[in-house]
């Protein structure tokens, strides 16, 4: 158990949170006629963009997988376009399963689209700034005893909580309350978004909460 | 026999949750009592003075208006369709066909005028019939009597008329034969039932009618045409059909008007109105909206109307009509007399048509006040408070009436300040009326608080008992003794105390409260040995109550939950595979959480699983899985195609493949949509056969594998004429009409006669097992394969015997050990094709004859729906089968028991395919169409065409209870997939698949206690948490709409599931019984 990752993992946390609280309330407070109701699609896009600009600059700053060799600057490169693709493709993945599981195929495409974008940027950013585009190691971490660090153990529970999150958020749709959060995509993303950020603060917690049952060995 | 035990065992528990829901019924669904007093001239319910009009000798309360009237009634003659727009350019099929109202209306406005006429709901015949004539409230109740409609028993309309002489003739719907059992003068009566017959009816009343009007020996004519109504439910009001419907009504309007003589009034009223696409039953404008038009050659109202007349509320005919034709108002009437209509004598000033007014108001008063008395005496249920404060109205009222009328003797008023005091007073009456009206309608919805928890506390009960049950599983004493002798005698024990009891009259409790009781005894008697046995043998484990919080039980608890919600209810048909989808993704996605789906490629010796994660060998499974799944949601996703809509979602539009191929215009069309039915059809029957093919359970020659070889394709060809013929119809020959008419009836009893056929066959024979015995096949122990899968018929004729050989001869030498008499023979080595999956080959076989039934019974277009239903089920038990052999080891007792996720996901498929086969738990949306194939004539008893509307209605739990049996066979079944080619090799791994149920009776026994006990507490589960919603929320907005017609819809949901389980089990058992007598004769002839 290694209390300074876990110090710098708790901040990266921390700032991940705060991104999204800021995509709120800055549009909101700087921009005329920008409502998180009304302006949902922008929302959609500024806090996507957010989160995953915190993740990359965590990766930068905080580098959670350090222990990774040098490596040439055309490996760097073809990493990051295999991490593109990747999310590309889980956006398509991702809005397939949301139509899938009942969201409307021809109407609203921009929404459920977006909101697939957004679950992407929750779940399958994340994972590309923290294990790379190695979908073996992705199948490990998601798995009872396939997480070897806190890192991996923070994904687990941020990327299960959005996932959750957005999976609840389905429920008040049917409801005759006619409230303009109940549209298609809004309880969704909120609920996701919601999810994000408990999934953010409770993975440190737990992560200490547990430290002495977590004994990571080696990689 | 542990078998036998187990089946009752079923029986009972099914019969305590048919008790639970019967005693919530008796609270929750009341009657209002009908009160048996009748109203005769001679007792005017007045005490005081009488008004001036009563002083005549001879009449009865009021003046004969009319010597005559001649009742029309068009059966769902909507508002709209009787008001004319002359304003309408291009009108809709429905509108302005009936010119001669608007004509008559505008030339004599006197005479004639329309009125909206309000029906109650709920808006069916039966219902409005009853209304019209006896002029009180229907309950909720009442609805499902629509199949057997009883004798009126209260006062009604009929009744007066021929109470006081008159002749009424009654020509149409024969639904008031049932109503008003030998009343008429003179009646012919035409059958009702048949939806898709437009003709017969109307034309056997104009063939009387005009010949009675003329003959003048009548009082009174009712004709009741019903062309339009069916008209509206099998091709909807937006429809050239309807157009000529209308105009035929319009014609007989107008002949009856040119023969009416000054004495006569006509009246030409519709029962309820219709939805837009025909149907009626609910309580939504349109349903309720009918057309009420009056008319008479001497002069009815007293002045022209401005505007549009106002409402009437239905109810009120009844004491207009009455009092115009100088009857007594029928004794439980609760309607207001209509104003217009009383302005008469109009010779002599207008303050004596206000007086009429003033009297007839009044006598209506006194009559609605007798009556909440005389209620009030019988009953309990209308609140004391509210009845005093119109006792004390109506006294007041009276008093004023009796002040104005001696004022009137006395003439201290002018003319028309009287008359202007009489109209106040008249204002006032009417309040009361409604009022009183508003009074018992509020409370006519009054339960049996202490019935309905009763019934909810058995229920919850019988649910707590199927769980222990469920969950103690194989180690649950299977004897006689534990399973039903402590019930039986705590049921026998109760039920003589209580019948000593009643003997004695010690007790004054209804049979229904005894019934309770004598129910909640037998379980109490359970519990208690259930916890004695606990207590001896396995303690019951605490950790299990952990357990309610995994996966499949939350996605259970969100399914209960959502049935409290309005909301969610109208939503189901989208909850429900939402909730299924999720519920699967979780198991998988928890086996991948487990890491069952990484190899494990530890030593033998190291427990320690962290390591097994580093290398990451990834079996098949997890590939396949995923393609299961996706497989799995985008049917899930499909079946949304199918759904039919309720009047709470007015933005969603009926799925086009509900209307039946008949209504296709662009015959293009109908031919691709025939074509794709029977395209899906062929495939069902293919799927099927391949399926017995691929198991080896196509080859021998018993009478059910010639059956599925050569009856399937007939099936499936009297099928496709069926559809053809009915598709067709319209525009047919008239000289073959009657051919087509014969074959229309004879397709469909084919099939039925087939799929009985067939049944007799299976329960005759269920053993698909081809034998074959060979005497050199000792010898042969090297197996030539073909390489790769078999493929193609003559590789599996050559591999399968291989495959079995070798089992067989397992199987023998375990027989052997059983019996211990063949030692010495070393005779012939038996072949058998399909041994190892008879138990399935049977239940798919059942199950695919039942879709053919129920496909007939739906409409063609709805066919692929049942493909992809099919397609369903079997990618959920292959799921399931791969997830349960991951887990467990073929031969661990494990695999005997089926897991939660597997029964609920199960369940919530009966729950999608029922909203997916076009169905909705409200009563319009109920298919009664399907009561009349294969029996285009109709009906001689109720109970054939009910059970054909039950089955259309609940195929969905039919298929699914009667194939949930297959959760247990399948994964023996798909057994270890892939070593069967390494069987050759290694002899000791052949799989044994379903004859491992064979060789294990007792837990086979068990097995099939604990499936059925879990199916059965899911089904139960969701019927209490209806129960429970619409008891707890009874008072809401929403309860007759919504919560009520949800558990009545649940609740004969559950009894047919329940029924159908127990079918299916019975099945199995007989397919096991035969197997065990098959063995047997194999050993008879070895020992030959």
């Amino acid at each position: 158990m290694d209390e300074t990752e876990l110090r710098k993992m708790s901040t990266g946390h921390i700032f991940g949170a705060f991104a999204v609280v800021l995509s709120v309330c800055v549009p909101v407070l700087s921009v005329d006629g920008f409502s998180f109701l009304g302006t949902h699609l922008s929302w959609l896009c500024i806090c996507s963009l957010c989160v995953i600009l915190v993740n990359i600059l965590l990766l930068l700053l905080l580098k959670p997988n350090a222990s990774s060799k040098k490596t040439s600057l055309s490996n760097k490169l073809s990493k990051l376009t295999k991490s593109c693709i990747y999310f590309v493709i889980s956006c398509f993945l991702f809005h397939g399963i949301i139509v899938l599981y009942g969201a409307p195929l021809v109407e609203s495409v921009a929404e459920t689209f977006l909101f697939a974008v957004l679950l992407s940027s929750f779940t399958t950013s994340r994972c590309l700034c923290l294990l790379g585009p190695n979908f073996s190691a992705w199948v490990r971490v998601f798995s009872k005893d396939g997480a070897l660090s806190v890192w991996d153990h923070s994904l687990q529970i941020t990327t299960v909580c959005s996932v959750v999150g957005a999976w609840l958020g389905a429920f008040p749709i049917p409801l005759d309350w006619d409230r303009p959060w109940q549209v298609w995509p809004i309880s969704c993303s909120l609920g996701a978004t919601l999810g994000y950020v408990a999934g953010l603060l409770i993975a440190p917690l737990w992560i200490y909460c547990n430290r002495k049952r977590l004994t990571y060995k080696s990689r | 026999m542990r078998r036998g035990h187990v089946l009752l065992f079923l029986a009972w528990v099914s019969i305590l949750f048919y008790s639970g829901i019967w005693i919530f019924m008796s609270g929750f669904l009341l009657m209002r009592i009908e009160l048996n007093n009748q109203s005769s001239c001679a007792d005017l319910p007045s005490s005081g003075p009488q008004g001036p009009l009563q002083q005549h000798p001879g009449t009865c309360w009021l003046p004969r208006r009319f010597q005559k009237a001649v009742i029309i009634i068009i059966d769902a003659l909507k508002y709209d369709f009787a008001k004319y727009e002359p304003g309408i350019t291009n009108p809709k099929p429905y509108q302005n066909k009936l010119p001669v109202i608007h004509q008559l209306s505008t030339s004599q406005p006197r005479h004639a005028r329309l009125y909206p006429f309000r029906a109650d709901p709920p808006t069916t015949t039966m219902q409005r019939i009853k209304g019209m004539t006896t002029g009180s409230l229907p309950t909720f109740v009442d609805v499902g009597s629509n199949f057997a409609s009883y004798a009126i028993q209260e006062d009604n309309l009929i009744h007066q008329l021929v109470e006081n002489g008159r002749r009424v003739v009654f020509m149409g719907d024969d639904t008031w034969d049932g109503l008003f059992p030998k009343k008429f003068f003179k009646s012919y009566f035409f059958p009702s039932f048949n939806v898709k017959d437009l003709h017969t009816v109307d034309n056997g009343i104009l063939q009387h009618l005009y010949p009675t009007r003329d003959s003048g020996d009548w009082d009174v004519i009712i004709a009741h045409f019903l062309g339009v109504d069916h008209c509206g439910h099998k091709h909807g009001p937006d429809h050239p059909e309807t157009a000529n419907k209308l105009a035929q009504m319009n014609q007989v309007i107008s002949s009856l008007v040119e023969h009416l003589d000054e004495e006569t009034l006509l009246l030409v009223a519709g029962d309820h109105g219709m939805t837009d696409t025909g149907d009626h039953g609910g309580d939504s404008e349109k349903e309720v909206m009918a057309a009420l038009f009056l008319y008479s050659k001497s002069p009815l109202f007293s002045h022209e109307l401005s505007k549009e007349a106002e409402t009437v509320p239905q109810v009120n005919l009844v004491p207009t009509l009455s009092l115009l034709l100088g009857l007594p108002i029928p004794y439980s009437n609760l309607g207001a007399v209509m104003p217009d209509l009383f302005s008469w004598p109009k010779k002599e000033s207008s303050v004596s048509a206000a007086l009429t007014l003033a009297s007839a108001v009044h006598i209506n008063a006194l009559q609605v006040g007798r009556f909440l008395h005389s209620y009030s005496l019988a009953a309990g249920d209308l609140p004391s408070d509210k009845l005093r404060d119109l006792k004390s109205l109506l006294s007041s009222l009276m008093s004023e009436y009796e002040q104005l009328i001696s004022e009137r003797s006395r003439g201290s008023w002018t003319e028309s300040e009287y008359e202007n005091r009489l109209r106040q007073h008249v204002l006032r009456v009417q309040r009361y009326l409604v009022q009183a009206r508003a009074v018992c309608m509020e409370s006519w919805a009054r339960f049996h608080p202490l019935r309905m928890l009763a019934g909810c506390a058995i229920l919850a009960a019988t649910c707590l008992l199927c769980y222990l049950a469920a969950e103690t599983g194989m180690a649950l004493d299977l004897s006689c003794k534990f399973l039903l002798t402590y019930p039986l005698f705590g049921v026998v024990g109760a039920g003589a105390l209580l019948a000593f009891g009643k003997w004695l009259s010690l007790i004054e409790w209804d049979c229904l409260s005894l019934w309770a009781l004598v129910i909640a005894a037998s379980q109490l008697t359970f519990f208690y040995s259930f916890r004695k046995q606990m207590q001896v043998r396995v303690r019951l484990r605490f950790r299990q109550l952990s357990l309610l919080f995994s996966g499949p039980c939350l996605i259970l608890i969100f399914r209960c939950g959502s049935l409290f919600s309005d909301s969610f209810v109208v939503a189901e048909g989208h909850v429900a595979p939402f909730l299924l989808m999720s519920l699967l993704v979780l198991t998988i996605y928890k086996l991948h959480w487990d890491g069952r789906l990484t190899l494990p490629t530890l030593s033998p010796l190291g427990g320690d699983t962290t390591k097994l994660t580093l290398s990451t060998g990834y079996r098949k499974d997890g590939p396949i899985l995923l393609a299961l799944l996706g497989a799995l949601t985008l049917c899930v996703r499909l079946s949304g195609i199918f759904h039919n809509c309720r009047e709470e979602t007015p933005d969603c539009h009926p799925s086009l493949f509900l209307a039946p191929l008949s209504n296709v215009k662009d015959p293009q069309l109908k031919n691709i949509s025939y074509l794709g039915c029977i395209v899906c059809l062929v495939a069902i029957v293919y799927m099927v056969r391949k399926w017995l093919q691929h198991y080896g359970n196509l080859n021998s020659s018993s009478a059910l594998v010639l059956y599925v070889r050569w009856g399937f394709p007939l099936i499936a060809l009297a099928i496709t004429c069926h559809w053809a013929l009915s598709a067709g119809a319209e525009d047919s020959l008239a000289r073959l009409r009657d051919l087509i008419q014969l074959a229309l009836v004879a397709c469909p009893r084919a099939v039925y006669g087939l799929a009985a056929l067939g049944l007799v066959f299976l329960l005759w024979n269920p053993v698909t097992v081809f034998m074959k015995s060979s005497r050199d096949s000792d010898a042969d122990n090297t197996v030539t394969t073909y390489s790769g899968a078999p493929g193609s018929q003559a590789e599996l004729l050559h591999v399968i015997p291989q495959i079995y050989r070798k089992m067989q001869r397992t199987m023998k030498s375990r027989l052997r050990h059983g019996t211990d008499e063949e030692e010495e023979n070393k005779g012939a080595a038996i072949e058998a094709y399909g041994l190892s999956s008879v138990y399935s080959a049977a239940m798919i076989v059942t199950l695919s004859l039942l879709t053919m039934v129920l496909l007939l019974l739906h409409s063609e277009r709805i066919t692929p729906a049942f493909l992809i239903l099919l397609v369903e089920a079997f990618v959920i038990l292959h799921i399931h089968s791969h997830v349960q052999n991951l887990y467990y080891a073929p031969d661990s007792s494990d695999q005997f028991s089926v897991p939660w996720y597997a029964v609920i996901s199960w369940a919530l498929a009966g729950t999608q395919w029922f909203y997916s086969t076009g169905h909705q738990p409200v009563f319009p949306a109920i298919h009664w169409n399907s009561a009349f194939v294969g029996f285009q004539e109709g009906h001689e008893n109720n109970i054939t065409p009910a059970v054909l509307v039950a089955a259309n209605t609940f195929s969905a739990h039919i298929l699914f209870s009667a194939g949930s049996s297959l959760l247990l066979l399948w994964p023996f079944l798909c057994e270890t997939p892939g070593k069967k080619k390494k069987g050759k090799k290694e002899a000791e791994e052949m799989p044994l698949m379903e004859m491992r149920l064979r060789e294990n009776p007792d837990k086979f026994a068990g097995a099939l206690l604990q499936l059925g006990t879990k199916y059965l507490f899911i089904q139960g589960v969701q019927l209490l948490s209806c129960v429970c919603a619409a008891m707890i929320l009874r008072r809401h907005l929403m309860v007759w709409k919504v919560f009520a017609p949800k558990f009545l819809f649940e609740a004969a949901g559950f009894t047919v599931s329940s029924v159908f389980l127990f079918l299916g089990i019975v099945l199995l058992l007989r397919v096991d019984s035969a197997v065990k007598s098959w063995f047997k004769s194999l050993i008879l002839q070895q020992q030959r």
